[in-house]
């Protein structure tokens, strides 16, 4: 008797769809279906005031041959940003988090905590901090040391110059990149097992970077993955240090990425069907890049 | 290279280990120092703020910035502590709702049988790579369409669900043993008994990460207030913090929005280092395989 209700609970459990119920319904509604209503939207004309109309692909048409500020600066400014802080701000985090997990605790905790604190930063803190920092004239700190230095003799005006705007988005971008991936890597890292680095070095493993290439990362890939998939999220969703740095849109749409240009034509312009078209452009390219990721680091056997 | 013993994660602290402290250093002081440039500049007194060349660290600190920001909020409609107010009761509800649901789920999807859970699994492990800023306004069409503009569920709601938060918390809860709940089964117990007897003491630590994630979702966010609150009693103080940045984009009124962002920033690294040591041990099970 006891044996067959344990084999029914295992196979057909009605509590299984209670419990995942509430977060299903909320996933349902604030996540899948905003994703639905986005795609939906896409194909159509839609001003916020009179209803959608429908335009099938004429948005997505614009988009890539019509729209010369999305191929001239977004795109481009978008790739460089995730390239810089997408894949470097990953390496950087591996490299930083093997570096700490040869440290004792209390060292490595403190390094820990430090590096991760900047992604505590985001929005008040981060638009007072980096403006107060490159302020224009002789009272910005960047402007008051490069002229101590003799680098510079006049003050550059860097939140509204076409040059050197997307570099700062950039090294913000860095500077608050160190998030859960980076956490997740140092675990997988430290949680590594001794055997395997005793068998590698009786193997014949010469130095360290051996021993990271042939030990560390193959046996930690899930962790590898997890974090890639974070760097790369992140890297596609943050609009917010330049529309925070310089407004939106950015001068020149010198820092104009993807994020920004959806809020742009979303909430400034409300051309709502084409925000849609552009965000459901911005899912996609998420999507093709962690695929790619899944295929480096995903566990074959 | 001779077997020297494990150098991962040691125990104690060795002279070998000062080389790598040094190496990293220069990088873990570029990302220490804004984070001290906000503590100094929020304690600075006026002729500092104003001093130029500019002085990176403060030399007599006040606490000027801080009661200017408190006069500032009381000639404003809205009391400060409306703000305040409005920020704790939605983050709490968010922290308590999420880490009800996502556990709830996260048992479901881990330890119970059903058709559809993988299913399920999947569409989560997408969701991972899901982006809000993209579907801001659908959102916005979504909390219109259910009343909730200008109530606390505008704010609450949309960041319950944290696909993240669930994934973390599901592969802790893997690792409890299928014995325990098989023997729990036998015992006679429900589901419900498993999940607050069994499951619920087990995965603490997930439980910690999930609710500190999501508080660093929901303490920051003012994407909600900026687009799903129009009354300005019910905007909650990451908004209000940010107002005043921007309002006060003078020198003078640098000190108080650097007062505001420490006040932001306070309370989120505190919980992040009561809680860091049950983060990295969620963190050992986050791989996605």
């Amino acid at each position: 008797m006891a044996k067959t209700s344990i084999a029914k609970r295992e196979n057909a459990n009605r509590a299984g769809y209670l419990f995942v119920l509430p977060y299903g319904i909320v996933f349902a509604i604030f996540i899948l279906l905003p994703t639905a209503i986005a795609i939906g939207l896409s194909f159509t004309n839609y001003n916020a005031i009179s209803a959608p109309s429908f335009v099938g692909f004429l948005n997505y048409i614009n988009l890539i041959t019509n729209d010369e500020v999305f191929m001239q600066y977004v795109l481009p400014n978008t790739v460089a940003y995730a390239i810089i802080v997408g894949v470097g701000g990953y390496a950087l985090s591996f490299l930083l988090a093997w570096a700490l997990a040869q440290l004792s605790r209390l060292p490595r905790t403190i390094y820990a905590l430090i590096l991760y604190s900047p992604t505590m930063t985001v929005g008040v803190a981060m638009t007072v901090l980096w403006k107060i920092m490159f302020t224009g004239d002789q009272t910005g700190y960047i402007n008051s040391w490069l002229q101590k230095l003799g680098i510079i003799n006049e003050p550059i005006i860097f939140l509204t110059n076409v040059t050197y705007l997307l570099p700062i988005v950039i090294i913000v971008g860095l500077w608050s990149s160190m998030g859960v991936g980076f956490l997740s890597i140092l675990s997988g890292i430290l949680n590594g097992s001794e055997e395997l680095y005793e068998a590698g070095a009786i193997d014949g493993i010469k130095n360290r970077f051996q021993e990271m290439i042939y030990i560390t990362i193959p046996t930690m890939k899930p962790q590898m993955l997890f974090a890639a998939v974070m760097s790369i999220v992140n890297a596609f969703q943050n609009g917010t240090i330049s529309t925070l740095l310089a407004g939106n849109p950015t001068p020149g749409y010198a820092a104009q990425l993807i994020v920004n240009h959806i809020e742009d034509y979303g909430f400034i312009r409300f051309e709502m069907g084409y925000a849609a078209a552009v965000s459901v452009v911005l899912l996609l390219l998420v999507q093709v890049f962690s695929t790619i990721s899944t295929k480096l680091f995903g566990e074959s056997d | 290279m001779a077997y020297k013993g494990n150098r991962i994660g040691p125990e104690k602290f060795e002279k070998g280990q000062i080389k790598m402290m040094v190496a990293v250093l220069p990088l873990v002081l570029f990302m220490l120092l804004p984070i001290i440039f906000i503590i100094c500049h929020a304690f600075k007194p006026m002729d500092e703020l104003f001093a130029c060349p500019p002085e990176f660290f403060v030399h007599r600190p006040t606490m000027d910035n801080f009661t200017s920001l408190m006069k500032a909020s009381r000639t404003s409609n809205i009391p400060i502590s409306r703000y305040v107010f409005n920020s704790l009761v939605i983050t709490i509800a968010t922290v308590i709702m999420s880490v009800v649901f996502s556990t709830m789920a996260a048992f479901s999807l881990s330890k119970l049988k059903y058709k559809g859970r993988d299913m399920l699994m999947q569409v989560n492990q997408i969701a991972l790579m899901f982006v809000p800023v993209a579907v801001m306004i659908p959102r916005y069409m979504v909390v219109t369409y259910l009343h909730l503009t200008d109530t606390y569920w505008a704010h609450i709601l949309p960041i319950v669900a944290y696909p993240v938060a669930l994934f973390l918390i599901k592969q802790f809860v893997d690792t409890v043993p299928n014995a325990l709940i098989e023997a729990a089964y036998m015992d006679g117990a429900t589901e419900m008994k498993i999940y607050t007897h069994v499951i619920l003491p087990l995965i603490k630590p997930a439980i910690a990460t999930g609710g500190i994630m999501i508080f660093q979702q929901i303490w920051v966010n003012m994407e909600t207030s900026n687009y799903y609150v129009n009354d300005e009693s019910l905007k909650n103080l990451a908004f209000y913090m940010n107002t005043i940045a921007n309002l006060n984009n003078t020198v003078a009124g640098q000190g108080m929005a650097a007062a505001a962002s420490l006040i932001m920033f306070v309370p989120q690294l505190i919980v992040f280092i009561v809680l860091q040591n049950s983060v990295m041990n969620t963190m050992a099970t986050s791989g996605i395989k």
